[in-house]
């Protein structure tokens, strides 16, 4: 599983610039698991796209700001966060499960069955 | 000067060395706290004639662990933010480590007109929102002309 946000070239720039949201991603025995920071966004702005083997996580931002507020100081200026990921062939893209709560969202992908280590017996004759 | 700074993550804190550095050029008259970029929580800030709006992304955390606190015009946001990752037991492997964990806190100064009583603080979807109203006496008023 790799970066491919910034790497990839060829895809369509986006028309405005998007947030990087920041990733933890670590692999065990079954699997990946991708844990993303993408703070202010609700459940329904939040879009997850597996094809081939690309993830894409997108999402935007709903803040309730009250009306004629004039901003003094910014550190997030964008309210689009957008990342993509190549996934591998052994990982089993129809088993993705995602849980998202309070701006934190946790995706596990699973391997494929084959593709789990089995321990393979030793036999001494 | 580049001479021992050669290894990449040295040449990254040196990248942000000048970023800070050509920041504080163009700010000619900096607050006393600064304003430490690039920490966490990150943070927006917003007036409007009648409050100050913070916005602080902080996601993740139980509303209950997070202290919010206005001292003599000063406001402190801090708390913890748990380690997701699993222990280093050999067992998993990290392959990205990008967010924060560990304890935080962040301070700024508020305007002078700010009631410290009238102050309203939320955490949703993963952002705290601290709003605090402007003392009446100091808000814009229209005087009529007889």
């Amino acid at each position: 599983m790799s970066d491919t946000t910034t790497a990839n070239k060829n895809a369509p720039a986006p028309a405005e610039t998007t947030l990087l949201p920041p990733v933890d991603v670590f692999e065990d025995a079954g699997g990946i698991t991708l844990t993303a920071d993408l703070p202010g966004v609700p459940k329904d702005k939040l879009h997850l796209q597996v094809e081939a083997e690309t993830l894409t996580i997108e999402g935007e931002m709903k803040l309730d700001m009250p009306e004629g507020m004039e901003s003094t100081h910014v550190e997030i200026a964008s309210p689009r966060y957008r990342r993509v990921f190549t996934l591998s062939k052994e990982l089993d893209t129809e088993k993705v499960t995602a849980e998202f709560d309070q701006g934190v969202l946790k995706l596990r992908i699973p391997k494929l069955a084959h593709a789990q280590p089995r321990k393979v017996e030793i036999r001494v004759e | 000067m580049f001479y021992r700074t050669l290894f990449p993550r040295d040449l990254f804190a040196e990248l942000d060395r000048l970023q800070r550095e050509l920041q504080q050029s163009y700010d000619l008259s900096p607050s006393i706290r600064g304003f430490a970029r690039g920490g966490f929580p990150a943070m927006n800030i917003g007036n409007t004639p009648q409050s100050v709006e913070i916005y602080a992304f902080a996601p993740g955390l139980d509303p209950d662990g997070i202290d919010v606190q206005i001292e003599k015009g000063v406001l402190t946001i801090a708390g913890e933010r748990k380690v997701d990752l699993p222990p280093q037991d050999g067992k998993a492997t990290v392959h990205i480590d990008e967010r924060f964990a560990g304890r935080f806190r962040r301070v700024l100064t508020l305007p002078d007109d700010i009631d410290p009583n009238a102050v309203s603080a939320r955490y949703r979807d993963g952002v705290l929102h601290v709003s605090i109203q402007r003392r009446a006496a100091a808000q814009p008023r229209r005087i009529a002309i007889q």
